[in-house]
């Protein structure tokens, strides 16, 4: 009787959240596209997609240049500078930590597209990366041809980092300052304090905020779109951008949405790992 | 808190609600919706259809046409098109439809057959034959009406060709000559960009058409045997179109690989490298001219003497001598239009004699009604139709199977991997081949030896 006020929300989530998947699963055995006969009604081809995906060179390229891009920005640079940065502020003057926390915050304000064009400006050929190592006396290259990865990786540290730090700094509030007192009047060393004492008590915050960067991370498109459209050639097509350009630029909608199931697969195999590896509710 | 998120919960299904009543239920049946390009330099069709939107209101009491521009670079706007065309209430009535794509959706379902409106119109016969059949499906009924042909050649600068010391009238033979001349530009002109063919995923269809068809086309070999009905794979012209993409971009003869592959190169082309002397020479189509006339978005009073124009080369100068590859856009009739005949009247409007021929001199189109190439204000207004016209005799089409367009995004795909470098144009091939064969099946393959 309690759950009857729920009811709408499990309406809701059922229709555009389960909806689409099951969708996008069944739409995976179908060879629909969006021109060609069988754009008007499309054929059930059983793993036909899923064969042709493990045989294409492509693939498992996009699925490693999805896991660099992955860990690279939002396991370590997201999660950990953001913690480092929690940690700095926490001990820093107010004016420092309102500026930097100003800074920090902006990227993260700004709306998905505008971060991806001030991005793209930053590392263009001409931008302004290029430009102030002109004045240092340095030649760039043009970082999102040469290496697009590392372009689009720093741009979404950059981006995303806002959010861990905001988390790690509300979970570090939650830390008492007593235990970390008698840690130091023991003679722990800073880092010994961290890694026994403060890192272990916000464990939780660690998976959740794990958790989501993963998430957030593994469905970038906007982006990486916009900075690299996905080359040079398929130099940086992570799984989201693979899927773009099949489902909608090849016209083929079946082929497109396997790939799309094998990002839920990826992201759902990511989240049972972090429950499991940092057990949130055994405190 | 539990509160507050379940009224939240109802009043976002409340305006979920809300929102899905108001959706659009169809096109009335005195609103018809055209739907047309519009992108960058290519505006002449934007200023044509607003032209016969208002005659067409004037002469027909009560009915509105809606105009639907789409701003999108070519493959992006069929992949708009086809997206519109999926559902009843966002289908358009009349739809600018690339002759290429007309098979594969009118295979969709996408598409009305025309038949029984040409039929009782008069002015069908002034049409080529050649260009009607380029609005055939492929259960031969007629899907759209021809606006304009066009061929592709090779456009030169002859104020660079002077400062690099090169002959002009220049008339290259072989791709040889096309590519030494490339080189004399990049060794007397180093700011200049020497050579520039559309190439990689980004151009889309204009890389596998003014790009790669071009080079294929001159080899001896082609994409597809009509009378087999069978792909060709493993071609050596196939491999030679490839490496000449490969000399061309990794030899620093044409622009930057960066330069190539962003969106916007067609309109960098046309409205500023040409006319700031900044590319010698450009393998592009027979409009390119419709963006320097009045007319058009950056007019450049003096294109006619500077910009000259010569026939497309073959490999090794074998026959015919010259090669060129020809497409064209038709007006089509979206199958879910809930008034056809008004469509069609709409369709017939845009496409009469004075209509087809300010269109295709705005446009820089070749004519492909008899009425109107043979008209001697055509015939003036632009110094190339000659020129244009005359090539038509070398021109190929590309194949007319509803399979083309997924194998023309396969090209594109094995140009970019050779012009960054990625693959060799063996390898670039073989892909090629093994992506034809998962298209089509093994079976409707031929091996070319």
């Amino acid at each position: 009787m309690r759950s009857i006020p729920l009811l709408p929300a499990i309406v809701l989530l059922v229709i555009f959240l389960l909806g689409p998947v099951i969708s996008s699963f069944y739409g995976s055995f179908t060879d629909a596209s969006l021109t060609g006969a069988s754009a008007q009604g499309s054929s059930f081809v059983g793993f036909q997609n899923y064969a042709e995906l493990f045989a294409d060179p492509d693939f498992p390229k996009s699925v490693m240049l999805t896991l660099v891009f992955l860990v690279a920005s939002a396991i370590i640079g997201q999660n950990v500078i953001g913690l480092g940065l929690a940690l700095l502020m926490r001990s820093s003057s107010g004016i420092a930590r309102g500026l930097v926390g100003t800074f920090v915050v902006t990227a993260w304000v700004l709306p998905e597209i505008v971060a991806s064009f001030a991005a793209y400006a930053f590392f263009n050929d001409t931008g302004t990366l290029n430009t102030m190592l002109a004045w240092a006396g340095l030649e760039g290259t043009n970082w999102l041809y040469a290496t697009p990865m590392l372009a689009v990786i720093l741009a979404n540290i950059w981006r995303g980092t806002a959010f861990s730090m905001l988390v790690y700094s509300a979970a570090l509030q939650d830390v008492p300052a007593e235990i970390t007192e008698s840690a130091e009047v023991d003679g722990a060393r800073g880092w010994q304090r961290l890694a026994f004492i403060t890192v272990p008590m916000i464990r939780r915050s660690i998976t959740t905020n794990l958790m989501l960067t993963t998430l957030q991370t593994l469905s970038v498109f906007t982006l990486i779109f916009v900075m690299t459209g996905g080359g040079p050639g398929t130099d940086s097509s992570t799984l989201p951008v693979l899927a773009y350009q099949e489902a909608f630029q090849f016209g083929q909608l079946g082929f497109g949405t396997a790939i799309a199931t094998i990002l839920l697969l990826v992201g759902a195999l990511f989240s049972i790992v972090y429950l499991r590896a940092l057990k949130p509710e055994a405190d | 808190m539990k509160r507050t998120i379940t009224a939240a919960a109802f009043a976002a299904a409340g305006l979920l609600a809300l929102s899905g009543c108001s959706a659009d239920d169809g096109g009335s049946s005195d609103t018809i919706k055209v739907a047309y390009q519009k992108f960058g330099t290519f505006t002449q069709l934007d200023d044509h259809m607003k032209q016969v939107k208002a005659d067409f209101e004037a002469e027909n009491e009560g009915m509105t046409v809606e105009l639907v521009p789409i701003e999108a670079q070519q493959n992006d706007y069929f992949t708009k098109l086809a997206l519109m065309n999926k559902s009843a209430s966002t289908a358009p009535d009349v739809m600018y439809e690339d002759t290429f794509m007309v098979e594969s959706d009118a295979d969709a379902g996408y598409l009305a057959p025309l038949d029984e409106y040409t039929a009782e119109w008069e002015d069908w016969d002034q049409f080529y034959d050649n260009a009607k059949s380029a609005g055939l499906g492929g259960d031969g009924k007629t899907y759209g009406i021809p606006m304009g042909t066009d061929t592709r050649a090779l456009w030169y600068n002859t104020e660079v060709f002077e400062r690099a010391g090169l002959p002009v009238p220049w008339e290259p033979k072989t791709w040889d000559e096309v590519l030494d001349a490339a080189a004399s530009v990049k060794a007397e002109l180093p700011d200049v960009v020497p050579l520039n063919v559309y190439s990689g995923k980004a151009q889309g269809e204009a890389a596998a058409m003014q790009g790669f068809e071009m080079l294929l086309y001159g080899t001896g070999d082609t994409l597809y045997e009509a009378d087999s009905k069978k792909w060709v794979t493993g071609s050596q012209g196939f491999v030679d179109s490839l490496a000449f993409i490969e000399d061309l971009y990794q030899g620093g003869l044409g622009p930057t690989p960066e330069q190539a592959l962003d969106k916007n190169v067609g309109n960098l082309v046309s409205a500023e490298w040409f006319p700031q002397g900044e590319l010698a020479i450009g393998l592009d189509g027979s409009w390119l001219s419709g963006t320097w006339l009045e007319t058009g978005t950056a007019p450049w009073p003096e294109w006619s003497e500077v910009m000259a124009q010569a026939p497309m080369p073959t490999q090794e100068g074998q026959e015919p001598g010259a090669t060129s590859m020809s497409g064209g856009w038709t007006l089509a009739m979206g199958s879910k239009s809930a008034n056809k005949d008004a469509a069609w009247d709409f369709i017939a409007l845009a496409l009469d004699k004075d209509n087809s021929q300010s269109y295709d001199i705005a446009a820089s189109q070749i004519a492909v009604r008899g009425d109107v190439s043979e008209d001697p204000d055509y015939q003036a207004a632009n110094p190339t139709f000659g020129f244009f016209s005359e090539i038509v005799e070398v021109t190929n089409f590309r194949p007319a199977t509803s399979d083309y367009g997924q194998i023309s995004s396969e090209i594109t795909i094995a140009m970019e991997a050779v012009m960054t470098g990625q693959q060799s144009p063996e390898e670039a091939a073989a892909a090629y081949d093994d992506a034809v064969a998962g298209i089509v099946g093994e079976e409707n393959t031929t091996s070319a030896k």
